[in-house]
C-alpha cells in the first residue's frame, strides 16, 4: 500500500519487513530518524530483535561483527564523522565475510562543520570491500534495502545504502511499502555459510601468513565480481514479486546524445527534468545514472556510453590532490576504450548547496561549449570567500 | 506544480503542519513532497518548511525559493522575515492573526486570507496561551483559501497523524474552516 513516508522511515520499514535480528547504533545527524523509530519498533515489540546501545560507531560495527558471526541478520545506519570512526571495522567486516547491511546517509565532513548532503564520506570508503548502492528516492531505498540484504548473503560481503542527507532523508513522499508475506518470498531467512556455536567451538580471522592472505583477498575480489554478476538476477526475482526494478545503471536517452550528463543519488531526478526541457528545444541530453558504485559496472557503463560525444561527470564529492570521484571511475572506465568521448568533471553540492536545474543546465552549457574539458574539475558556482582575518 | 511555503516558530508543529497536508493531498489523489528547511532547529526560532504538488510524479529534489503560495503561523515573524520574498505574483498569503492587517502594502499584488487560529487552538485546548499549537486550525483555513484537500482528507490525515487529542484537533481545523476570512486579491496602489 502507498503511505507517504520520510524517507529515513522507508529504511526503518524496509530493516523490519527484512526482519532484522540484531540493530546496533550511535545518534548522529541526519540519519537519526532512521534508528529513532526502528528502537521504538524493538521496544514496542513490532520488530522481534535486538538493540544494542554502545557508547561510539566503532563500538557499533564491532558489535554487529560479533552478532553476524553467530549467524543473525544485523542493521545499522550513520552518517559522516560516525562511518569514518568505523572505517577501520569496515575492513574487518569485509575481510571477516559478513553480509552486514548498513544505510548510509550521506553528509559534509568536518570541518566546517555541516550536517547536509555531500558523498565524500560514503566515497571515502570504496576500498573497505563494501558494496554500495546510491539511491534515487525513498521507494528507490526502500527496494534497494532488501535488494543489498539478498545479494549481501548470496556473496558474503557487506552492503551500505546510500542516501542523500535532507532531500531524502527528511522528505515525504508517497512510498509502497510491501506486505510481510511478500518480502518473505523474496527474502527468505538468513541461512549463515559460517557461525560461530558454543557447541563446537572454533576460531575466526586467526593470523593469515603471506602463503595464504593474497588468496584470501583475490576471493573478496571474486566475490565483488559474482556480486555484479548476480544482481541482475536478484532484480528479477524483485522486479517479479514488486514490479520494479533499477539496474546497476540507468542510461535514460544516451543512444543519440551529444552530451551525456552522469549523476548519483538524487541529482538524477533533477537532472531529469532538465533532459525533458532540453530535449523539448531538441538539445540531445542523456543521463547516466550510476547506482551501483562498488562493485562499479564497467561494461554496462562502457555499453551505455558508446555512442555518446561529450560526457560531464557531476561530482558531490572531491578526492583532494584528484578530481571528484565518481569523474575518476568514470575516467578509469573508458581509458583502454579506443575514441572514447572526453569526459568533463564538474564538482558542484558540496555541503548540501542546492543543485538546481539552472546548476546543471550550466553544466551541460559549459561542456557543450568547450571542444575539451579546460581542466580536471570545474568547480560550478564557486562565491568570493569572505576571510575573517583578511587576506594574505 | 504547486509550490507552497510554511513560517513558524519551533515548538508550533510547522513541520507536522507540511506532513499532515501532504498526507491529506495525497489521499486526494495529488502527489506529494514535503520537507523542512533542513537546519538546526530551536524552539521558537524561525522555522521554515515545504509543500510541492502535482498530478504527476514529482523529480524536483531541490530547495523551494519561488513559491506559489506562502502560510504564516505566526504573526511576529513578520518583523524580521519577509514573508513574501521569493512569492510568485498572485499568490495567496495565509495568516495568522486576531485581526486583518492594517498595512496592506506588503502584499500588494498577492492575495490574502486570515485566521485567529490561536484563538482557535485554544478554544480547542490546543497548547498554552504563550504557545498555542495552531497547525490543524491552519490546515482547515489553507483548506478553504485553497479550495483543497477535502475536510475528509484532513480529518483522516489527523487521525494517522496525531496521536495527542484527534478529535480536538479535528474540531479546530473545522472551526478554522468555517472561520477563515478569505480578503482575496490585494490592489497594487
Amino acid at each position: 500500500m502507498k503511505r507517504v513516508l520520510e524517507g529515513s522511515h522507508a529504511v526503518a520499514e524496509a530493516v523490519r519487513l527484512a526482519r532484522i535480528q540484531v540493530i546496533s547504533a550511535y545518534p548522529i545527524t541526519p540519519q537519526t530518524h532512521i534508528v529513532e523509530i526502528l528502537s521504538d519498533y524493538c521496544a514496542s515489540g513490532k520488530m522481534n530483535a535486538r538493540f544494542l546501545r554502545v557508547e561510539s560507531e566503532h563500538s557499533c560495527l564491532a558489535a554487529l561483527i560479533g552478532a553476524q558471526s553467530t549467524g543473525v541478520r544485523t542493521f545499522t545506519a550513520t552518517s559522516s564523522q560516525g562511518l569514518a570512526l568505523m572505517h577501520e571495522l569496515l575492513h574487518w567486516a569485509s575481510g571477516a565475510r559478513l553480509p552486514i547491511v548498513m544505510a548510509e546517509v550521506n553528509r559534509a565532513l568536518a570541518p566546517g562543520w555541516n550536517i547536509w548532503t555531500d558523498q565524500s564520506d560514503s566515497l571515502a570508503q570504496r576500498d573497505t570491500g563494501w558494496m554500495q548502492f546510491y539511491c534515487e528516492d525513498a521507494q528507490e531505498v526502500l527496494d534497494t534495502m532488501l535488494m543489498a540484504y539478498r545479494l549481501a548473503e548470496m556473496v558474503n560481503l557487506p552492503a551500505m545504502v546510500v542516501l542523500d542527507a535532507f532531500f531524502l532523508s527528511h522528505t515525504y513522499e508517497p512510498v509502497d511499502v510491501p506486505e510481510q508475506e511478500e518480502v518473505d518470498r523474496f527474502l527468505p531467512a538468513y541461512v549463515p555459510e559460517f557461525r560461530l556455536d558454543t557447541a563446537h567451538p572454533f576460531a575466526l580471522s586467526p593470523l593469515v601468513a603471506p602463503n595464504a592472505y593474497m588468496e584470501m583477498r583475490r576471493e573478496i575480489a571474486a566475490a565483488m565480481d559474482e556480486a555484479l554478476e548476480r544482481l541482475d538476477s536478484v532484480e528479477e526475482k524483485f522486479a517479479g514479486i514488486f514490479g520494479r526494478r533499477y539496474g546497476a545503471v540507468e542510461a535514460v536517452c544516451c543512444d543519440d546524445a551529444d552530451i551525456v550528463l552522469v549523476t548519483s543519488g538524487t541529482v538524477t531526478s533533477t537532472a531529469r527534468i532538465l533532459l525533458e526541457e532540453l530535449r523539448a528545444k531538441g538539445e540531445k541530453i542523456g543521463i547516466l545514472k550510476i547506482k551501483l558504485f562498488r562493485p562499479f559496472p564497467v561494461e554496462a557503463i562502457r555499453r551505455a556510453l558508446a555512442g555518446a560525444k561529450k560526457i560531464a561527470v557531476v561530482d558531490r564529492n572531491f578526492s583532494f590532490g584528484a578530481t571528484g570521484i565518481f569523474a575518476q571511475e568514470l575516467r578509469a572506465a573508458l581509458c583502454n576504450v579506443p575514441d572514447h568521448p572526453p569526459v568533463f568533471g564538474f564538482i558542484a553540492g558540496l555541503g548540501g548547496r542546492d543543485i538546481t536545474t539552472e546548476v546543471l543546465a550550466s553544466i551541460v552549457e559549459q561542456t557543450k561549449t568547450a571542444d575539451a574539458p579546460p581542466a580536471e574539475s570545474i568547480w560550478i558556482g564557486l562565491t568570493e570567500a569572505a576571510y575573517a582575518f583578511g587576506r594574505p | 506544480m504547486v509550490e507552497i511555503r510554511f513560517h513558524g516558530r519551533g515548538g508550533q508543529g510547522t513541520v507536522v503542519l507540511t506532513i499532515l497536508l501532504a498526507k491529506a493531498f495525497f489521499q486526494a489523489g495529488w502527489q506529494v513532497q514535503s520537507f523542512p528547511f533542513f537546519g538546526v532547529e530551536r524552539r521558537g526560532a524561525p522555522v521554515e518548511a515545504y509543500l510541492r504538488l502535482d498530478r504527476a510524479k514529482i523529480l524536483a529534489r531541490t530547495n523551494v525559493t519561488t513559491p506559489d503560495h506562502v502560510v504564516v503561523q505566526d504573526q511576529t515573524l513578520l518583523a524580521n522575515i519577509s514573508v513574501t520574498r521569493g512569492l510568485k505574483p498572485g499568490g495567496w498569503v495565509l495568516l495568522n492573526c486576531a485581526t486583518d492587517p492594517e498595512d496592506l502594502s506588503i502584499y500588494a499584488g498577492q492575495q490574502l486570507a486570515c485566521v485567529d487560529a490561536s484563538r482557535i487552538a485554544l478554544g480547542h485546548r490546543l497548547g498554552s496561551r504563550t504557545a498555542p499549537i495552531v497547525n490543524t486550525a491552519m490546515m482547515g483555513a489553507f483548506a478553504r483559501m485553497f479550495g483543497e484537500p477535502p475536510m475528509e482528507a484532513i480529518i483522516a490525515a489527523i487521525r494517522e497523524e496525531v496521536p495527542a487529542e484527534p478529535e480536538r484537533n479535528i474540531a479546530a481545523a473545522e472551526e478554522a474552516y468555517r472561520d477563515v476570512r478569505i480578503l482575496g486579491r490585494i490592489p497594487v496602489s
